[in-house]
């Protein structure tokens, strides 16, 4: 690295070349007061406080917009900088209430004290809400301002309490131009801007108009940069300084934010997102940054177990519950029991309910959801590359020179990598969408491919065509690292642009252009969810993305590769776990016997070597009484599962069903036995995110009510069933039975994963892990090219049902939203299920924007409210599935997968009727 | 309307530091910006229309309610300032009940301030459209307000 080295304040300090001299200060622990700088933004220059001295440099450059330079002689402490700063300082003071800032008896005073200089409640520094955090406290403090010569105003504005979740008191505000400049720059949304000038000048929406309104998203960034109280969290306001903070991973999507809960008296009473989380790095969500606390401390948690007695729940101890459920679990021992595991729970106890299901029930119907999300990735990207995962880490792909991001509504799912890509798009990389809605990515993109639901097959082979044809292959990577390459070839003849534009509707020219941009700007990374995965042909579809990757060398490099973005905190570890019905921990097949001879060693126990049911089908075994009993952790299947109607009745035949949440979801409600689980945030473990990470889980507090952590519920129920290799008193203990088990996470311990975790693979102690995959050959040995035939969706649109209905996820809600449905401010945010047609099917239907609708399959029909958008093409409508009330997948479409049994979630033929008013 | 600032941008599009010249053309054409204009140039541009309105109402040239039938300018300049400019500003103020920038509930008169017309000479002024009406008192201005 480029390392130069300067003198400041008559210290010797090396920095790293293209560090400002604030930077290299701070690096070496010398204070320059700033206002306006944040690690997370640009330079900016705009307070004015870190005025530095630098010799052989006219005037006072600010040193947070100043390059460090090779033998630079900095002073950032003179009597002329203090005074410099003490003049700026007042003149911020002179629109900004202070009077306790310069007060010589600040220290004597409490909230509650009458203020002996009649300072009004409101200018108080003591009661305002930012009290002992505030920056501007702290360099008033730093330099010592003592009296103000300037004439001081208040601005009496009204505090705005527009959005849902934040209060905005711009009487506070110091125009430091934080929060415009993460919005705009780093969130790529601009919902505020600075507006008018001089004395007017004022942080602002356009026209003046609610902050919602005006495109904001609720993220929370400009709370957590804002230096003063201007902007301050509503639910915390008053609630003073935490006690302390535990640093744990977010428990919604698989992106890992890390987040800091406050904890005071024993709760939580705030989350802000953590500036060294690797993937994050300061930013989060709605959903996590606003929607933890109270579904945390929800009055409907469940505190205690639950048995059914006469069709009733009643509250049961512990000790007869689990004597109850070991008992009934004793008769159902075999395949007649299955057990699905959550994508929610850590990996440890993903580990023990594996192991519960396959050494102590003797099954291996075990799954999980992830068989209704990326079965097809761990499927086909293994048959192509040899690992199903992710192959390159997030922060690469802020840095990729050309981006396609397939299938993947990113700034809605999964909102943290969405602001990779558009760190990227800043940085000047391409952006190719290819996607049936106008998602909100497409404001960033150059291309935006329209294609039809279920055509991503003739889509990406049309491009691989034009790459080929146009000799923009990379043939030297193809030859050495590959195989199959003639017989890929030979199936491309069937997708000339012709074909392509017929079958996808989108412009022949347009996917040759997309495929020209895909190839030749380097490194190209390929981003994909469930519009690539939730097909009855999924499969195909990933190994398309693996194909054209293969194709242009967009592999085994950094910023390249193909990325599948998971959905759950922990879906990729509850996969890597062995939570699915064919492998054991790391993908090591049960069918294979010496693997499965080494696991009967370590577990003490005789262990089944066929595979068992898929997720689908254990909800088929059930309808027809061949599983008899069902353990559910963490799921609610009524929801998530399609032909939902077709799973409940299973459910209902069961001769006994436990599950275990931490709330009465739809599922519990049908259970035997309730159990009550703890959150992330009262146990230790680690979860895995969508890029490998394997990242800590801390206990911030204790369990609510009765509540115990998954993995010592199984444990207990074990230990009842007479079961050895379930003692475990911690976590960590579970994790190292994982690392001696499990080749990919055999360098994984707790001490390891302190500061920012582990990537997998991380085999042994020393191993520093492995962000990107299949660097110099792959991890089946050679990258296989796959021939594909274009197979149509297994319901297409026809006379009686003449649309197709696509499923997505709003930005506000997760998945049954029975966690972010606790939450008011995103309820107020996202409050409805909403049928999103376009103008033109909402005309012919005479259907107008926010009339009800009823919406019908063959499977059933469903009644939401309609949303006119042209954001949904012609012939497609699209629901969520995170409203109970309006259940989506009791339309959508079991047909599966014939290679992952992943259910065809994405397209099924509907019609719409309006219903009277 | 839609369509119409459409066409007068379609020449801006993608074009760096177009901004200005694109409110300018929209604020000739439509005589202020109107919210649709901005949410026309906001995805031409591709930045939001916060930041758009950021920078608009940063200069005093652009306005942001449709003007009145006529301007109203009152010059505030050095001449006219000395000999009583500010007096017949509130004068007009009181009598169309608006301040600078604001415009008549019947979008009869619109009303600006202005720092010199160059006919000092005719202090303290007083311009509306295109007429220059000069050595201005209250009495006078109310009069030739009602003229209109």
């Amino acid at each position: 690295m480029d390392t130069i080295t300067l003198n400041i304040d008559g210290q010797e300090v090396k920095a790293r070349r293209g560090m400002t001299v604030l930077e290299a200060a701070k690096e070496v622990g010398i204070y320059i007061p700033t206002l306006c700088y944040h690690p997370s933004l640009s330079p900016f220059g705009a307070c004015r406080l870190c005025v530095v001295e630098i010799e052989k440099m006219r005037g006072f450059p600010t040193a947070c917009t100043t390059p460090a330079a090779e033998g630079m002689v900095v002073h950032t402490n003179t009597p002329q900088l203090q005074n410099l700063r003490r003049n700026i300082l007042e003149l911020l003071l002179s629109e900004h209430p202070h009077q306790c800032l310069i007060c010589d008896r600040k220290e004597h005073c409490g909230p509650f004290d009458i203020c002996l200089r009649h300072v009004a409640v409101a200018e108080r520094c003591v009661i305002c809400p930012k009290n002992g955090r505030c920056e501007l406290q702290q360099v008033a403090e730093w330099i010592g301002i003592k009296e103000l010569t300037l004439p001081y105003t208040y601005k009496d504005l009204p505090v705005k309490r527009d959005g849902p979740f934040f209060d905005v008191d711009y009487n506070l505000c110091i125009l430091c131009g934080r929060c415009v400049r993460v919005c705009q720059e780093v969130r790529g949304v601009g919902a505020i801007a600075f507006t008018y000038r001089g004395s007017q000048a004022m942080i602002g929406t356009a026209f003046d108009r609610p902050l919602l309104e005006a495109g904001c998203q609720s993220c929370g960034a400009c709370v957590d940069v804002c230096p003063t109280g201007a902007l301050m969290e509503r639910a915390n306001k008053w609630e003073g300084l935490p006690e302390r903070q535990v640093v744990t991973t977010c428990p919604y999507c698989g992106v890992g934010c890390q987040l800091k809960l406050e904890i005071k008296n024993g709760n939580i009473i705030g989350v802000t997102p953590d500036l060294d989380g690797p993937a994050n790095r300061g930013q989060a969500c709605a959903k996590g940054r606003f929607g933890i606390v109270e579904f945390v401390h929800h009055p409907q948690r469940l505190t205690s177990p639950l048995i059914r007695r006469d069709g009733e729940f009643t509250e049961a101890s512990w000790e007869e519950v689990l004597e109850l459920v070991a008992g009934e679990l004793a008769k159902y021992q075999g395949n007649q029991f299955g057990l699905i595991s959550s994508a929610k729970c850590t990996n440890e106890e993903n580990y023990v309910m594996q192991k519960f299901g396959r050494a102590v029930m003797g099954t291996n119907n075990i799954d999980h959801c992830a068989r209704l999300c990326h079965a097809p990735t761990v499927a086909g990207l293994a048959t192509s590359f040899g690992s199903g995962a992710m192959t390159n880490s997030i922060r690469e792909i802020g840095d990729a020179a050309c981006i396609l991001a397939i299938g993947t509504n990113t700034t809605s799912a999964h909102p943290v990598i969405g602001l990779e890509i558009i760190r990227a798009v800043r940085n000047g990389a391409k952006l190719i969408v290819a996607n049936p809605r106008e998602v909100e990515l497409c404001r960033f993109a150059d291309i935006f491919l329209r294609h039809r639901p279920g055509t991503n097959v003739p889509l990406l082979m049309g491009m691989m065509r034009v790459i080929v044809d146009e000799g923009l292959l990379d043939s030297s990577f193809i030859e050495q690292r590959c195989e199959n390459f003639a017989a890929f070839k030979d199936s491309l003849s069937n997708f000339d642009l012709d074909f392509v534009e017929k079958i996808t509707g989108t412009p022949g020219e347009l996917v040759a252009e997309a495929a020209r941009m895909y190839a030749t700007y380097k490194p190209a990374t390929l981003l994909y969810a469930m519009g690539i995965t939730q097909h009855s042909h999924g499969t195909d579809n990933v190994m398309a993305t693996a194909n054209l990757a293969m194709l242009t060398g967009n592999i085994g490099k950094p910023s390249s590769g193909v990325n599948p973005l998971r959905g759950q905190n922990n879906v990729q570890g509850a996969c890597d776990m062995g939570a699915l019905p064919n492998v054991y921990p790391g993908y090591q097949s049960v069918a294979t016997p010496a693997i499965r001879e080494k696991f009967e060693a370590a577990w003490g126990s005789s262990l089944s070597s066929i595979p068992g049911l898929t997720l689908t089908e254990i909800f088929d075994a059930a309808y027809e009484g061949k599983i008899k009993a069902l353990y559910i952790v963490g799921e609610n299947p009524i929801l998530s599962d399609p032909n939902a109607k077709h799973v409940e009745e299973a459910l209902k035949r069961l001769d006994f069903l436990v599950v275990q949440d931490i709330f009465l979801s739809e599922t519990a409600q049908l259970a035997h036995v309730v159990l009550p689980a703890v959150t992330f945030a009262e146990k230790d473990g680690t979860f895995t995110n969508t890029e490998r990470r394997v990242q800590r889980v801390r206990q911030a507090i204790e369990p609510i009510g009765d509540s115990q952590p998954d993995w010592q519920i199984v444990c207990q129920v074990a230990k009842r069933l007479d079961a050895n290799g379930f003692d475990f008193e911690h976590p960590a203990e579970i994790m190292e039975e994982i690392a001696r088990l499990t080749p990919s996470y055999g360098g994984i311990s707790y001490e390891r994963l302190e500061n920012g975790g582990k990537i997998w693979p991380c085999p042994d102690r020393e191993h520093p892990g492995t962000p990107i995959l299949h660097v110099g050959t792959f991890a089946r040995g050679k990258g296989k090219f796959i021939p594909l035939e274009y197979k149509p969706s297994a319901e297409l649109p026809d006379e009686e049902y003449p649309l197709i209905l696509t499923t997505e996820r709003s930005l506000f809600q997760f998945h049954t939203g029975t966690m972010t449905r606790k939450v008011k401010g995103l309820n107020i945010l996202r409050r409805e299920e909403l049928v999103e047609m376009n103008p033109q099917d909402a005309q012919r239907l005479g259907i107008a924007d926010g009339d009800q609708v009823r919406v019908l399959s063959r499977r059933g029909e469903v009644l939401a409210k309609a949303r006119v958008t042209e954001v949904s093409p012609c012939g497609v409508i699209l629901m969520t599935f995170h409203f109970a009330e309006n259940p989506t997948n009791v339309l959508t479409n079991p047909a599966l997968d014939p290679v992952s049994k992943i259910p065809e979630l994405k397209v099924c033929a509907v019609r719409v009727e309006k219903l009277p008013a | 309307m839609v369509e119409q600032i459409e066409n007068m941008l379609a020449s801006y599009k993608g074009e760096k530091g177009g901004l200005i010249p694109m409110l300018q053309k929209v604020q000739q054409r439509l005589g202020y910006l109107s919210p649709e204009a901005v949410s026309q140039i906001a995805k031409l541009l591709n930045i939001s229309e916060s930041e758009i309105f950021g920078v608009a109402s940063f200069y005093a040239q652009f306005r942001f309610t449709p003007s009145g039938e006529h301007s109203v300018k009152v010059c505030l300049g050095t001449a006219c300032h000395v000999r009583g400019g500010v007096r017949i500003l509130e004068t007009v103020e009181r009598e169309l009940n608006i301040v600078p920038g604001g415009t008549t509930q019947d979008y009869k008169f619109s009303l600006e301030r202005v720092a010199c017309f160059g006919c000092c000479a005719l202090a303290p002024v007083m311009v509306i459209d295109k007429e220059v009406y000069g050595r201005m008192a209250p009495a006078k201005a109310k009069q030739i307000l009602a003229e209109y």
